[in-house]
C-alpha cells in the first residue's frame, strides 16, 4: 500500500514536471526547424537554426527591440531601486505618525489596477508631447516613467529595513556621516541581498511589460521585445521557426539571471511577506 | 554619556524638526511620483467617466456612462468572463501549488530539486512569450490535439481556440501553467520554517497524512496563502496579456476580459475615453472590495 502510494506520487510529480517543461522543449526544438515541420508536429531538432536566425534579422528589427527593452529595463531597475529604497528607509528609520499616514495612503495605490489609470496617463503624455517631446508619447522615457515609482517597492524596502540594525545609523551619526551618507555608505552595502531581490523583480517586470508600452510606443523603431513577439504571433502567415527563435532570445536572459539569483529572490520576497 | 542618554530619551525641538525634515526628503520623490502617476490619473479617470464623445471631443454627460454599463452586453460578458477566470483559476492554482509544496517538502523524496525547478520553470517566461507558445500548442492542428488523439483519448480534435467554452478553458490552463510553480515557491519556503516535531506529535496521536495537511499545514500557511490569493486575485482581475495574445478576446467576445475591453474601447474601436474610464472604475471598485474582504477575513481569524 505504501509502495503504491509512493509510485503514485512520483507519477503525479513526473506528469507535472513534463507538462511544465514541454513548452520549453518544444520552443527549443522548433527554433531549429522549418515552419512546415513545426506545423507537422516535428519534435526532434532540425538544421534550420541559422536560416531562422537570418530570417529573423531580415524580417524584424530584433536587435533594436532588444536594445530598447534593455535601455528601458536598466534605467527602470536603477531608478526603481534608488527611489524605492530611499522611501522605504525614510519611512522606517524616520518614523513619525504623519509619515505613517502618508505611507498608508501610498500603499493604497497598490490596489489601483493599471487599466484604470492607463487612459489618463496616455492623455497626460499626449498633452506634454508638444512641450517636452523627449518624454512625450512614443518615447522610451514615456515607457518607463510611470513604472519607476511603485508602492510595492517602497513597501518591500520598508519591510526589509526592519531587519536592518538601527545601531548602525547611530554609529554613522557618531562618526560624523550625514544622513544621506549613512544611507549610501552604510545601509546600501549592508542590504545587498534585498537590493538583489528587488533588482530581479524590477528588471523582469520591465523586460516583460506589455500593456503600457503597447499603448505608448507606436513607431516600429521604438518596439520592445514583448511588442515584437506579440506582432510576430499575430501575423496571418506565421513563420513558427523564426517566432520560436525570437521567444527563446527574449526568454533566455531573464531565465539565466533568475536562476543565478534565485536564492536572493526567494529570501527577499519572504522578507517582505513576513514583516 | 549621560548627556547622550538624555538626548535619545527627550530630543529637543530642533532635533526633532531636523529628524523629521530629513525623513521627508527621503520620501519626497515617491510621494510626488505616486501622486502624479497614480492618484492624479485616478481623479482624471473619474472626471473622464462623466464625459462622453469621440477622441478629444468630450462633453459632460453626468452618470450616463454608468447607466450605459448595465445595457452593454460586451461589458457584461467581459465582467462575467473575468469573474469566471477568478473563481475557477485562482482556487485550482492555489490547491495545486499547495499539493506540490507538501509533496516536495518530504526529505525522503528523490529528485526533489529537479521537480521543484521543473515546476517553477514557467514562472521565468514573459507573459507575451508563453501566450504565443500556448496559442500554437492549442491550435486546431497543434501539438496538444495531436497528442490527445494519438493517445486515443479522443477521436476528433478539440477547437481549443475557436469554441467559446474551450477557449476559456485554454486561458485558464495557460494561466495555471504559468503561475502554479511561482506560488509553490512561497509555500515551500514557508514550510521549511515549520517545526517538524508538530508533525511527529500528530503522527503519534494517529493523525493521517490528510488530517496533518488540513489541521497543521493549512493553518500554519494561512498568512502566506492569503497573501498569494490577494496577489493572484488582483492579477487575474487585470488579465490582459494572455487573452490578447492567445485568443484576442475571441471567438466573438467569449474570452474578453475587462482590461481588454478598456483597451479596445480606447485604442481599437472608435476611441471613447469617457466610457473606457467608466469601465475602468468598475475594475477598481472590484479590486478594492475584494481586497478589503480578504484582509477582513484574515484579520478576524488571526
Amino acid at each position: 500500500m505504501k509502495k503504491f502510494k509512493r509510485v503514485f506520487i512520483y507519477l503525479f510529480l513526473s506528469t507535472a514536471a513534463i507538462v511544465s517543461i514541454f513548452p520549453f522543449l518544444w520552443m527549443l526544438v522548433s527554433m531549429t526547424n522549418k515552419s512546415v515541420d513545426v506545423t507537422a508536429g516535428r519534435l526532434i531538432p532540425g538544421t534550420h537554426l541559422i536560416e531562422n536566425f537570418r530570417n529573423l534579422l531580415e524580417q524584424t528589427q530584433i536587435g533594436l527591440a532588444i536594445w530598447n527593452s534593455l535601455v528601458i529595463a536598466v534605467i527602470t531597475t536603477f531608478l526603481t531601486l534608488l527611489i524605492g529604497s530611499l522611501a522605504g528607509y525614510g519611512f522606517e528609520i524616520y518614523r513619525s505618525k504623519m509619515k505613517d499616514v502618508v505611507f498608508n495612503i501610498l500603499i493604497l495605490s497598490m490596489m489601483i489596477p493599471f487599466a484604470a489609470i492607463m487612459i489618463p496617463l496616455y492623455r497626460l503624455f499626449g498633452q506634454i508631447s508638444n512641450d517636452a517631446p523627449l518624454i512625450g508619447l512614443d518615447t522610451l522615457a514615456a515607457a518607463f516613467l510611470p513604472t519607476i515609482i511603485t508602492a510595492f517597492f517602497i513597501f518591500f524596502f520598508r519591510q526589509n529595513t526592519k531587519m536592518f540594525a538601527r545601531e548602525l545609523v547611530e554609529a554613522g551619526r557618531i562618526d560624523g556621516l550625514s544622513e544621506l551618507g549613512i544611507f549610501f555608505r552604510i545601509y546600501l552595502p549592508t542590504m545587498k541581498t534585498t537590493y538583489a531581490a528587488a533588482a530581479i523583480i524590477a528588471f523582469m517586470n520591465s523586460w516583460n511589460n506589455y500593456l503600457w508600452p503597447l499603448v505608448v510606443l507606436q513607431s516600429p523603431e521604438k518596439q520592445t521585445i514583448p511588442l515584437l513577439i506579440s506582432n510576430l504571433g499575430a501575423g496571418y502567415t506565421p513563420d513558427y521557426g523564426v517566432i520560436m527563435l525570437a521567444i527563446v532570445i527574449a526568454t533566455l536572459p531573464t531565465a539565466i539571471v533568475f536562476f543565478l539569483m534565485q536564492r536572493h529572490f526567494v529570501a527577499g520576497m519572504m522578507g517582505s511577506v513576513k514583516g | 554619556m549621560n548627556q547622550q542618554l538624555s538626548q535619545t530619551v527627550k530630543p529637543t525641538f530642533m532635533q526633532r524638526f531636523k529628524k523629521n525634515y530629513i525623513g521627508w526628503i527621503f520620501i519626497l520623490l515617491s510621494v510626488v511620483g505616486i501622486s502624479l502617476f497614480y492618484f492624479y490619473p485616478m481623479v482624471q479617470a473619474f472626471i473622464l467617466s462623466l464625459q462622453s464623445g469621440m477622441g478629444a471631443n468630450l462633453d459632460f454627460v453626468g452618470f450616463d456612462n454608468y447607466v450605459r454599463l448595465f445595457n452593454d452586453p460586451t461589458f457584461i460578458t467581459a465582467l462575467t468572463n473575468t469573474i469566471l477566470y477568478l473563481l475557477i483559476q485562482v482556487p485550482v492554482m492555489i490547491v495545486l501549488a499547495l499539493i506540490f509544496s507538501v509533496l516536495l517538502n518530504d526529505p525522503t523524496l528523490k529528485f526533489r530539486g529537479f521537480f521543484r525547478t521543473a515546476i517553477f520553470l514557467p514562472a521565468v517566461t514573459s507573459l507575451v512569450a508563453y501566450a504565443v507558445i500556448f496559442k500554437y500548442l492549442f491550435g486546431n492542428d497543434g501539438i496538444v490535439n495531436d497528442l490527445l488523439i494519438s493517445l486515443n483519448l479522443m477521436s476528433e480534435p478539440i477547437a481549443w481556440l475557436s469554441d467559446p467554452f474551450w477557449a476559456k478553458i485554454t486561458i485558464i490552463i495557460a494561466i495555471t501553467w504559468r503561475w502554479t510553480g511561482y506560488n509553490m515557491i512561497f509555500y515551500l519556503s514557508a514550510l521549511q520554517n515549520v517545526d517538524k516535531s508538530m508533525y511527529e506529535a500528530a503522527r503519534i496521536d494517529g493523525a493521517s497524512a490528510l488530517q496533518q495537511f488540513f489541521f497543521i499545514t493549512i493553518p500554519l500557511l494561512k498568512p502566506i496563502i492569503l497573501f498569494t490569493s490577494i496577489v493572484s486575485t488582483i492579477g487575474t482581475l487585470q488579465l490582459f496579456d494572455e487573452v490578447m495574445n492567445i485568443t484576442s478576446g475571441g471567438p466573438g467576445n467569449a474570452t474578453m476580459t475587462i482590461s481588454m475591453y478598456i483597451y479596445n474601447l480606447s485604442f481599437e474601436y472608435t476611441p471613447d475615453f469617457g466610457y473606457a474610464a467608466t469601465v475602468s472604475y468598475v475594475i477598481l471598485i472590484i479590486v478594492v472590495v475584494l481586497s478589503f474582504i480578504q484582509f477582513k477575513l484574515a484579520g478576524d481569524r488571526d
